[in-house]
Formats: structure tokens, sequence, C-alpha cells
């Protein structure tokens, strides 16, 4: 107890003194703000696209592909094959007819707005119950499209991050000409990155005949997954991949995301060393002006370890201070802040927006504590290793 | 009577102090004679080191004009100040003012940099320099490392090796004891006799005065001569 | 040069502080070798690029296939020097991870095409005659251990044989080097008449055409010519020099530059301020000392030298030892991963920009400190001694 009133009291009056050295402060608080600030800036990246794309995912949805196919573009199903599917055991019925959407994924040109040049843009040809398939997706501006027209509905995010995309213009893909007539919401999940349009309308533009390339289907519930596999691993008729949705897209993700850790990590362990030393020459500093403070408490009977804890405790308290307002300007900066990049898995575009979630910046402040903590063990233990007559006589 | 080496006429020297100003020194006429060793007396205040800065050229009088060595200090440039002082004066310090990071060699070397000598030359004329006041064998040794004594030696060298006509000395003894002051001041009246220094000493030390040809008394802004004791 | 000695010493007075600063540039420094060199790996295929070829692709994307019968048409155009074309396979080796570029190619046409790569003769007809035969560039030769005599399994994610079989045999008869300096060869090449005939469908189709103009031909002309030759076929076409093809592409995954920018700018900012901390300490501690000098005779501008000189000194050994070691880092990856990052390389534009940003940042580290000293009245500093 004493040992802790101790503690209080010399670090009450290290922080009083602060003003004294507020150049080396400042700097060392500004260090660990500005790796906190990274960190979460380029963490919350690869958050945003893996909330982007496992939101997208539903547990009860089934995705089907050709077997050996890595995305939906490299798969492919007669119609023939697609009624196999449409009889397979563990579907979600509605009445007699099963959930299912069998559709087409290809990719059309679209200038970026920020940068106007041509990028991937994912175009999926639908049936009207892709709408079943997915739940959460909703027309909020303008119409569905008409089946058998060239008519196009566009998600929210694509609409914001590409050209002339706008509900009641036309766009040009080759020699047809195509009418925005919708926009639609589906949670903030990756099919908002995509155009859709009527799966036969799109059959025929890419002369696909009655072929399709995936197939989702409404599962009785995500158990039925193993039932609908075997069966149709045991069917002759057909050679198909099938996992959950949710599993297709964090597999899709994980390029990306591994990518953005990859650089993101070590990135933040550099820095966090650079701040470090930030921290102990701030601290180091402290001590030579505190010099005679910290022997005039010794020769009063303070004991070394108050000392040390306080110097641990003030330096963690700079870091911390860092931290918090690292974490916070990049939560102002950068949260829900739009991008777009190529997901090479799907060969198209994703956009996403980057995610400050409050995990991340609690790492962040993770991160700061351990560089004050370590940044001010050094200087404490020199501070309590500091011989009291030669510190009193020399200052 | 030997030509005259330093000359101030009518100089006045007047600061700003918050609001007031402050005459510190009142229409001053003085001449310093080659080869003269001058002690300046006075109480803290009287205007002694505003003096010592005037014919060092490091201040300017508010009014009035100072020659040294015939150059006319209030006509020159700041940065001609600065050269004229590297060749004409050595500065001599209470508190030595050495630089803690050289040895006592490189120290004394530093008004050489501001020459065109090779560094040979430099450490050669700097080796000669730290002969004369005595501490050849503490070369290579840093200020810390040596006595209060030998500090000030240090910096009489280095206030030496360029060879200037002036010295001017701001208390040199004023941080020793009676017995290192004593041998400071007799290696000063060496400089001053056989190696034909001029040399101005403020010291408020009436024993450090008795090394000097002749003391003024600085009082309020004017001098008055006295005879030697 | 001779203040140096002073120089020096004025920069160890204290000896943590400095080193401790001197860690932190090091460490901002590394940083900017990595990071440029990611920036890099993402422009590598605009640097690289022939300011003579032509990229020629579907106008709708470039995932769609063009019929192989452009290509005489493409030859034919005026200030056409010569086409040829590639497709991508999209395959694999053994690991879905492991992704990297295969192209059906014709050999002959495409070796022309692309100079800079280099292989013994031997090896290229040894290729020519086997239509299963591949070469492989050295760094993915390297990666996965493969040898000229190899027999290795490609599985296609795009393209299946007539026999079903979606795993691709080939034999390696060679491996081409690039002649550029650290130019890609992160690819498998083999026979476009083998994989036309044996592919299940798409026959005739292929996924791109890289052009070569004249000398002296006006590229952009050639480009307008060669995209309104198709303008009334089925698949009309989109042509680009090869240097804004890359740069497009690269775009694609985002304003990289602009993120590296951005990180780089926080890390710098903070080096600023813990140097510029640095230097005005180290200035304040020594007041008098510098009025000693002034005293001596040095100018101000003399002085103003030393204080800055000693904050670039600081920022140069910091700078040089953090690219050093980055230069190290950069290889070690690059050694490790780079058939699959291609153009992870710290560039000679880097290396002179990091020793531009060395002395500027040393400049604005110690200009104020350096000014304070230079305006240093010597009376009142030395009467505060």
């Amino acid at each position: 107890m004493r040992a802790l009133r101790q503690i209080f009291a010399v670090t009450l009056l290290n922080l009083k003194n602060l003003p004294q050295r507020l150049g080396s402060s400042v700097v060392a608080v500004v260090g660990v703000a500005a790796v906190v600030l990274v960190f979460a800036a380029v963490l919350s990246m690869a958050r945003g696209f893996e909330r982007t794309m496992v939101t997208a995912g539903a547990e009860d949805t089934a995705i089907i592909m050709r077997s050996g196919a890595t995305s939906e573009m490299s798969s492919g199903f007669g119609g023939d094959q697609v009624l196999v599917i449409a009889s397979a055991p563990g579907l979600l019925k509605d009445g007699d007819t099963p959930v299912l959407s069998a559709e087409l994924f290809v990719i059309v040109d679209v200038k970026k707005k920020s940068t106007n040049t041509d990028a991937n843009v994912p175009f999926r040809g639908v049936q009207a119950s892709a709408f079943d398939v997915r739940r959460d997706v909703r027309i909020t501006q303008g119409r569905m499209f008409e089946t058998g027209k060239n008519e196009i509905l566009v998600g929210r995010a694509a609409q914001s991050e590409f050209q002339g995309l706008d509900v009641g213009s036309t766009i040009r893909f080759g020699k047809t000409d195509w009418t925005i007539v919708g926009a639609f919401e589906a949670g903030g999940s990756v099919s908002e990155s995509e155009l859709w349009t009527d799966v036969r309308v799109l059959q025929s533009a890419y002369r696909r005949g009655n072929s399709f390339q995936t197939v989702r289907v409404k599962l009785e519930s995500p158990e039925s997954l193993d039932i609908l596999e075997s069966s149709l691993k045991d069917d002759p008729r057909i050679d198909p991949d099938v996992m959950s949705e949710r599993e297709f897209y964090s597999s899709q993700s994980e390029q990306v995301t591994q990518f953005i850790k990859l650089v993101g990590y070590p990135l933040t362990i550099l820095m966090s060393v650079g701040a470090i030393f930030g921290a102990l020459n701030s601290m180091y500093s402290s001590i030579s002006v505190r010099g005679k403070e910290i022997a005039t408490l010794r020769a009063l009977g303070f004991g070394p370890i108050p000392v040390l804890v306080s110097t641990i405790v003030e330096s963690t308290l700079l870091a911390l201070a860092g931290g918090i307002v690292g974490g916070a300007l990049a939560f102002v900066v950068f949260n829900g802040f739009q991008v777009s990049t190529l997901n090479f898995a799907s060969f198209s575009q994703v956009v996403f927006n980057f995610a400050v979630t409050p995990d991340l910046l609690l790492e962040g402040l993770r991160v700061a504590v351990i560089i004050g903590v370590v940044g001010g063990l050094f200087p404490a233990i020199r501070a309590a290793r500091l011989p009291v007559a030669q510190a009193l006589r020399e200052l | 009577m030997a030509e005259v080496l330093a000359r101030l006429e009518g100089v006045s020297r007047t600061y700003q102090k918050g609001k007031e100003k402050v005459e510190v020194l009142h229409n001053l006429d003085l001449q310093i004679p080659t080869g003269d060793f001058v002690a300046i007396m006075g109480p803290s205040g009287s205007g002694k080191t505003t003096l010592l800065n005037l014919l060092g050229g490091l201040d300017r009088p508010t009014s009035g004009t100072i020659h040294v060595g015939g150059a006319e200090l209030t006509a020159m440039s700041n940065s001609q100040l600065s050269h004229w002082r590297s060749t004409n004066i050595g500065f001599i310090f209470q508190f030595y003012n050495l630089l803690p990071v050289l040895t006592a060699q490189k120290n004394v070397e530093l008004p050489l940099l501001l020459t065109s000598f090779s560094s040979k030359e430099r450490a050669e004329r700097a080796a000669i320099a730290l002969d004369i006041v005595g501490l050849a064998d503490r070369a290579r040794h840093y200020p810390r490392e040596l006595s209060g004594g030998q500090e000030q030696r240090v910096a009489i060298a280095r206030a030496i090796v360029s060879d200037p006509s002036l010295l001017l000395c701001d208390e040199p003894t004023g941080d020793l004891d009676r017995e290192t002051a004593d041998e400071i001041l007799k290696l000063m009246q060496i400089l001053n006799r056989e190696h034909g220094k001029t040399i101005v000493m403020v010291t408020h030390d009436a024993q450090a005065a008795q090394y000097a040809n002749r003391t003024l008394h600085c009082d309020k802004g004017t001098l008055e001569a006295r005879e030697a004791a | 040069m001779k203040y140096f000695g002073l120089i020096w010493h004025n920069i160890w007075r204290k000896k943590i502080r400095t080193s401790l600063t001197i860690l932190s540039i090091l460490v901002a420094f590394l940083l900017f070798a990595l990071l440029s060199a990611l920036g890099y790996a993402f422009k590598y295929g605009e640097e690289s690029a022939d300011a003579e070829r032509l990229i020629v692709i579907d106008k709708v994307s470039l995932i769609n296939l063009l019929p192989i019968a452009y290509q005489n048409q493409i030859a034919s155009i005026a200030g056409v020097h010569s086409a040829t074309h590639a497709t991508w396979f999209g395959g694999y080796y053994q690991d879905p991870k492991n992704q990297f570029g295969q192209f059906p190619v014709d050999p002959h046409e495409y070796f022309a095409m692309y100079p800079e790569f280099k292989m013994p003769e031997e090896q290229f007809d040894a290729w020519v005659k086997n239509r299963t035969g591949a070469v492989v560039g050295k760094d993915i030769a390297d990666a996965f251990g493969w040898q000229v005599g190899d027999r290795i399994p490609i599985q296609s994610t795009i393209w299946t044989a007539k026999s079903g079989e979606k795993t691709w045999e080939f034999d390696i008869e060679g491996i081409f080097a690039n002649e550029e300096p650290r130019g890609n060869t992160s690819m498998l090449l083999f026979h476009y008449d083998y994989f036309d005939e044996a592919r299940a469908f798409g026959q005739g189709l292929v996924g791109w055409y890289i052009v070569r103009v004249d000398a002296g031909a006006d590229p952009v002309q050639v480009q307008n010519a060669i995209d309104a030759e198709f303008e009334n076929s089925r698949n009309q076409t989109e042509s680009a020099p090869e240097a804004q093809f890359a740069a497009a592409f690269a775009k694609q995954y985002g304003n990289i530059a602009l993120i590296v920018s951005l990180v780089l700018g926080a890390v710098f900012f903070t080096l600023l301020l813990v140097s510029g901390n640095t230097m005005s300490q180290s200035v304040r501690e020594r007041i008098s000392e510098l009025a000693v000098l002034k005293t001596l005779g040095f100018s101000d501008r003399a002085v103003l030298g030393i204080v800055l000189s000693e904050s670039v000194l600081i920022m140069l050994m910091g700078g040089l030892l953090g690219v050093g070691i980055g230069v190290i880092a950069v290889r070690g990856v690059a050694a490790s991963a780079g058939a699959f990052l291609p153009g992870f390389h710290f560039s000679p534009t880097a290396m002179a920009m990091s020793l531009l940003l060395m002395v500027g940042a040393g400049v604005v580290a110690g200009i104020f400190p350096a000014l304070n000293a230079m305006r240093l009245s010597i009376i009142d500093a030395l009467a505060r001694a």
C-alpha cells in the first residue's frame, strides 16, 4: 500500500514537470500516434475487404461450381446439369420448387471514377430467384429489370465507384446498349460491386446457349450441405465442387487480406521499433531533466521501485495518449472510406470500405502500450540506479 | 610613448532594460598603447564587461568610435568583425569556455580552422601554444579531465594560437584559488612581457590587478586611472 | 571539411540520444526502401514496357477471346511490323496458391516479339520440335526447382482438354532469362498449336494480340487503325501501348502509390519531429559554446553551416544504414518471393530519391535550431553562462 502511494506521488511529480520537456514528450506521443494511425489504416483495408466478402456469404446457401474451378468465371454447367442440381436432396423448397439461382458471371470494362481507367466490373446474369437465394438484396432505386430485355440493375457500391451507372442512363458493351433501370443494396456485401441482368439476356449476348456458370441454392439448414454434396458427387451426370457460400467467399478474400496483412504487420512492427527509439529518447531526457528531483526524492526516503515504476507509468501514459490520438485519427479519416480493388481470385473489382473496427483500435492501443513499456523500461532502470549523492552534487 | 593599439573616442553604450534606459558607458575616451597590460576594476554593473565586449567587437557602442590596431570597429559589418576577431583578438573567460567534446589540442586548434593552415600546420601551432602555457603533456585530455587551472591554461593557449595582438580577459582568475590564480597571472605577465601581447583584463580582485602595468577603475560609466600599487 | 572533426564530436555529445535518433532514422529509411520496392512492383509492368509494342484486347473485356483470324488482318495494317498472340491459361502448379502466368504461344513469333527473352538455341529448337514441350522463365523455374527434362503437371482453372482432363502435362525443354535487369520471367510458354487442338472448347480463339509497330510509324495512328479495322466486327478491339495497358491494369488494384506515399508521409513527418527535437535540444545545451565559437571569429554563416551539417550528417548516417539494410531485405524478399511479385526491387530512382530525402530531411530538421544558433547574441549567451 505504501509502495503504491509512493508510486502515485512520484508519478504525479513526473507529470507535473512534463511541460518542461514538452519537446521530446510531444515527439514520443506523435511517434506512437503515427504507428497506430498507419496500423489501423492499413489493417482496416483488410478488415473492410474481409467484411464485404464474408457478409456476402450465408451458411445456409450453397454454391455449386464445376470441380476444379477456382472462381465463378472458370466454372460452367449445362442447363440439364442445373436440373440435376435442382432435384438433389437438402434444398430448401418454396412449395414444390427449390430455392435455386443458376447464374452467369462475366466481366465488362467500365471506367473507375477515381482513375478514369478501365476496370474489370463483374456482370452477373441472374434469375428472379436470385433475390430469394440472397435475402438481403433490396432494390433501392428504380425498378427490377424485365426479363428478356437489355436492362441492368446496378449495385449501390458499383454505382458510386464506376462511371456512367446512374439509373436511367444507357451503357454500351461492345455493340449492345444496356439501360440501367435500378439500383440495389445487399447489406454492404460484395454483390453491391456487381451489375445484374436477366441471365437469359446475358446468355444470348455472350452466345452461351443454355449454359450457366454457378448455381446457388438455399439449403434446408447449414447441415444439409453434406447431404447435397455427397448426392451430387455420386451423380455421374455432373462433376461439381459444393461449398457453403460463406466458405466460398472467405476463400475468395484470402489472397487480398493475406497480402494486406503480410504488408501491414511487418510495417507496424518496424514502425513500432522506430517509435520505441522515440519513447526511449523522451524518457532518457526526462530522467536527465529530473535527475536532481529523483535524487532528492531518494534522499527523502522514497525507494527505487516507485522511481522505476513511475518512469514506466509515465512512458506508458504518453504512448497511450499517442495511441488514442492515432486511433482516433484513423477512425475519423479512414473509417468508411470507399475504395475498390481487383480481387485476383475472381479477376474482378470488389468495392469495399475501410473498416476501423473496435478490435482493430484495441489492438492498436495494445501496440501503443507495448511501445510505452519497452520505451520506459531501460530509462526507468537507469533512474532507479541513479547514485543519489552524485546526482545531488552535480546539479 | 609606444604607439596606440586601441582608441575609444566619446563611446557611450545604453541598454534598454524593460522600459528604462540604462547608460552603462558615458562618453568614454580611452587609449591603450601597444604592449600595455591594463586591469579594469569596478563594481558589477559598472560597465567593465561592456568595455571588453566593445574592444573585442562583440558589441557596438550607441555612439562614439572605436579603433583597434588601425581598424575602425564601428565601421565594420558583423561578418567583417567576425573575421577580424579571428586574427586580432584572443579571448579568455572566467569559466574557460572550452568545448567539452574536444580534446585540449583540438580546442586550441579551433581558431585556426578559420585560417588557411593545413591540418598539420594547425597541429604544430596548437602544440607550440600548449607548450607556452606548460600543458604540452595534456594535449590529448578532454576538459573534464583537467583541473580548473589547467583548463584556463588551455583557454589561454587557444587565445594566443592565432597570434593576436590583443588579449581580452574577463575575470580570468575569478573561478580559481589564490595559488592557481597567481600562476595564471604570471603566465599572462610572461605573455605580456616576453611575447609582446597587449592585455586588457577585467577583474574585481585587487591582487590580480597588481600584475598589470596599470589599473583603471570603472564606475558609473566613466573610467578613472590610478597608479598601480 | 576541416570543420568535420568539430561537427563529428558535436554529434556524439550525447551518445544515447544520437544513437537513438540514428536508429529512428534507420527504421524510417528501411521502411522507405521496402515500401518503394513494393510500389515499384505494382508499377513494374509499366516500367519494363517496350514503346514499340501495342496490346490489342477485346473492347468489352480483357477476358473475352478474339478470333485467331484477326492476326493476319492486324499484320496487314500499315505501320504494323508484326503481330502475335497469347492466351491466359489460368493454371497453377500443385496448389491453387501457386498461380503464375502460362501462355500458349507461337514460339518463333513470340520470341521475336519479346527479344529481351534469351535462351540457348538448342533448347529453343528442342522446344519447337516437341509438341507438348514448354519453356519456363528462370524465376519460376527457380521457385519450383524445375529443370530441363522435367515433366510437370499444370492444372488449368479454365481450360479442359478434350480428354476431360484439366491437368495438362508439359516437358520442360528450356529455361529462358530476361535480358533486362530484374525483368520478369515468372511464366511458362507452350505451343498454341497443341493447345488449340487439345482444348475441349474455344477453338480458334486467343486472349490478346501483341503488335510491334514499324520503327518510325506513329503508334497512336497504328492503334487507331487496328481498332477501326474491327469496328464492325463481332468482337471490337481496344488497342493500347504496352505501358499504358500495364498502367491501367495496375490501377485496377487501387492507388497503391498513394497508399505508399501516405504511409511514408506519416513516417517522415514523425522522423522530422524526432531529429528536429534532437537538434534543438543539442543546440540549447551548448548555447554558450556556440557563443564562444562566434567570439573566436566563426562567422554567423559558419555556425549555421556547422549545425546544419550535424543535422544532415546524422540523417545520412541513419539513412544510409537504413537504405543499406533495406536493399539487403528487398533482395531477400525478391529471392524468396520474386517469382510471385516480379519487380519487387529498389530502383535507382528510389535510391536517388532516398539520398535527396536524407539531405532534405536533414536540412528541414536542422534549419530552425541552426537559425537560432546563427542569430545567437554573443553577449546574451555569454552572460547567461
